[in-house]
């Protein structure tokens, strides 16, 4: 069963075509990323199917028409971590948290006990619960991205959709990042469409990979299948190696001219 | 999840943010003593006691002598006391329609005259007075009623232009378009008040501002605008505390931000239309209390919404205050003391945010 599957989308800015029919299934409970050169419409893909983006085509989500819920309905089947969340002003990491049940409130509605309640489990979840009555503006950078994803948890909905979860981190938080989501994901069962720049990490952590070139769907299959030095060179236009060492592709760079083994 | 010892621990954080209690108390003791204030003093000086059994005495099953003669009496009940209420009424719906347009547009410096609803009601009173049609006293006098539909124009006008803008960013539309608006809606009413030196002097009253009654037609009024505005906001407040996050993500999380940005800038501009069309153009109100709450009691709009609705009012009536008496028996109309006190106000607050 899918979580998601897109027919035939299309997105334009202007007269720029952002999305050039792309077609894709992200089955239920996997790890789908999305990967691509910068440009390649990765972002505006994420943000159409979470219903951000006026788009053609069809998308369906959980084998319903996107077209057919409120904004209310697909938050509470869709939550997205944005690359770069808008953080207000002196809020608290708690009061942040709390933003992710808007859509179990009516329109009125102020948060009741339980959403209190929830809002801390998903802090506890991604072992930032000590931040909860800390402004979002004195907290690091990887506790920041940990609270975003906790708003998204809070949610309560069954995809999750995270653009550029790493960027903005180290190394080792990146792989802190991608642990946690992945324990969530096997723990709570829940469908995980990223998009990630960093290829090695990408074919780490997914179970399948989309490769996006200029809004369309150029490779898709299993790591092994996608990230080859081939296609990695033609599509990126990149001077690269790929080294199998049992856990999945490594993708590095190699300067040109020098990648000739002596 | 987790263990639920961590749970357990809540009682050591603060949890959500809220309105604490005696923040409300110290806001209502605030407001009780300017309204006091406001009732005592004056050109004929009462006694704090009288003025209160006096009060007392209106109430409902309860009869006692405030020993107050006659004519002090119809100075507390036909003069004071309605100048009192119009005063909470008009600040409290200035500063909480300058603290949802902020919220709604996500700009410091909205206030609520930024749709245009100031240069509407300016046109409609300048219209009035030029005319002949009113005087700008009583309820069914033309001054407040072409002001009030001058606003509502206005403030309509902006929403059509900016509604019919596609290409940029809904907000941004908006706030030109209100720029736009504000800016014919003042030529032409200073067109109309220039052809006319007869009058320049009652226009110009009108645009500085000025809580002057004839006695309760006034509060009646305004007062079910200004109540069912207040009501509308109020219970929008958890709403824009997530429009907070902008358009987008608000969206994501499930917001109909045009919906939710329609019903506030529709509640707050009705009411600012009401308040405006019997008070003149009273700036800076809808700047000072927002920002003074939000520095010290917090930015959350559960905090923001209820203290400025008290502390709206009570400036007010504090700024009246000293708008009758700094020069009495001679009356400084309330704009200028509002005024007086804001530009220095605004400084400090453009200062302390970019610090933050």
């Amino acid at each position: 069963m899918e979580a998601i599957s897109c027919r035939s989308l299309r997105v334009s800015f202007g007269t720029t075509e952002v999305l050039r029919g792309v077609s894709l299934e992200v089955p239920k409970g996997g790890w789908t990323t999305v990967v691509g050169p910068n440009g390649s419409g990765k972002t505006t893909l994420l943000r159409t199917i979470a219903g951000l983006q006026a788009s053609q085509g069809l998308i369906q989500i959980d084998g319903h028409s996107l077209g057919a819920y409120s904004r209310r309905e697909i938050a509470k089947q869709i939550a997205i971590v944005p690359q770069q969340p808008v953080i207000p002003h002196g809020m608290k990491a708690l009061d942040y948290v709390l933003l992710g049940r808007t859509s179990h409130l009516g329109f009125f509605e102020t948060e009741k006990r339980q959403d209190i309640e929830k809002a801390r489990a998903a802090l506890d979840e991604l072992d930032v619960r000590f931040a909860e009555s800390r402004t979002m503006g004195t907290l690091s950078g990887g506790e920041i991205q940990r609270v975003v994803v906790a708003r998204a948890l809070t949610q309560g909905s069954p995809v999750l959709l995270l653009d550029e979860p790493t960027t903005a981190l180290d190394i080792g938080h990146q792989q802190e990042m991608l642990e946690a989501v992945d324990g969530l994901r096997r723990r709570l069962n829940l469908t995980v469409l990223a998009t990630m720049h960093d290829l090695t990490l990408a074919g780490q952590y997914a179970d399948a990979l989309i490769l996006l070139e200029r809004g369309e769907v150029v490779a898709s299959g299993t790591p092994q299948e996608v990230l080859t030095e081939e296609q990695i060179t033609q599509h990126y236009g990149a001077s690269i190696k790929v080294i199998d060492d049992g856990f999945g592709p490594i993708v590095t760079p190699v300067r040109r001219g020098t990648n000739s083994p002596e | 999840m987790r263990s639920s010892s961590q749970v357990d621990d809540s009682e050591h954080y603060e949890g959500p943010a809220k309105l604490k209690i005696w923040w409300l108390v110290v806001a209502v003791l605030t407001a009780g003593i300017v309204v006091v204030l406001g009732l005592i003093l004056g050109p004929a000086s009462l006694g704090v006691r009288e003025v209160l059994v006096e009060v007392l005495d209106r109430l409902p099953f309860i009869d006692t002598d405030s020993g107050l003669s006659a004519r002090e009496q119809a100075i507390v009940w036909e003069i004071r006391l309605p100048r009192v209420v119009l005063g909470l009424l008009v600040g409290s719906m200035l500063a909480t329609a300058g603290a949802s347009y902020q919220g709604v547009f996500r700009n410091p410096l909205a206030d609520p005259y930024l749709l245009g609803v100031a240069a509407g009601a300016g046109f409609g009173a300048t219209v009035a007075i030029v005319s002949g049609l009113g005087d700008g006293i009583g309820t069914f006098d033309a001054v407040p009623m072409l002001a009030f539909a001058g606003a509502l124009i206005a403030v309509t006008l902006t929403y059509l232009v900016g509604f019919s803008a596609g290409r940029i960013d809904p907000v941004t539309s908006l706030v030109l378009a209100g720029v736009a608006v504000a800016s014919f809606f003042t030529a032409v009413q200073t067109f109309v008040q220039q052809r006319d030196s007869e009058t320049i002097r009652q226009v110009y009253f009108f645009v500085l501002g000025q809580l002057r009654t004839a006695g309760w037609d006034e509060v009646l009024l305004v007062s079910p605008y200004v109540g069912a505005c207040l009501l509308i906001l109020l219970l929008l407040r958890r709403r824009l505390d997530v429009l907070g996050v902008g358009d987008e993500e608000a969206g994501s999380l499930g917001v109909d931000v045009r919906l939710v940005r329609l019903v506030a800038v529709l509640a707050a501009s009705l009411g600012t239309a009401a308040v405006v069309a019997v008070s003149g153009l009273i700036g800076f109100v809808g700047i000072i209390v927002p920002h003074t709450i939000r520095l010290i009691f917090g930015f959350s709009y559960r905090i923001i919404l209820p203290l400025t609705i008290l502390f709206g009012g009570a400036f007010l009536v504090g700024a009246d205050l000293v708008a009758r008496l700094a020069l009495e028996p001679a009356e400084i109309p309330i704009g200028v003391v509002t005024a007086f006190m804001g530009a220095p106000f605004f400084v400090l607050v453009l200062r302390t945010s970019r610090r933050l």
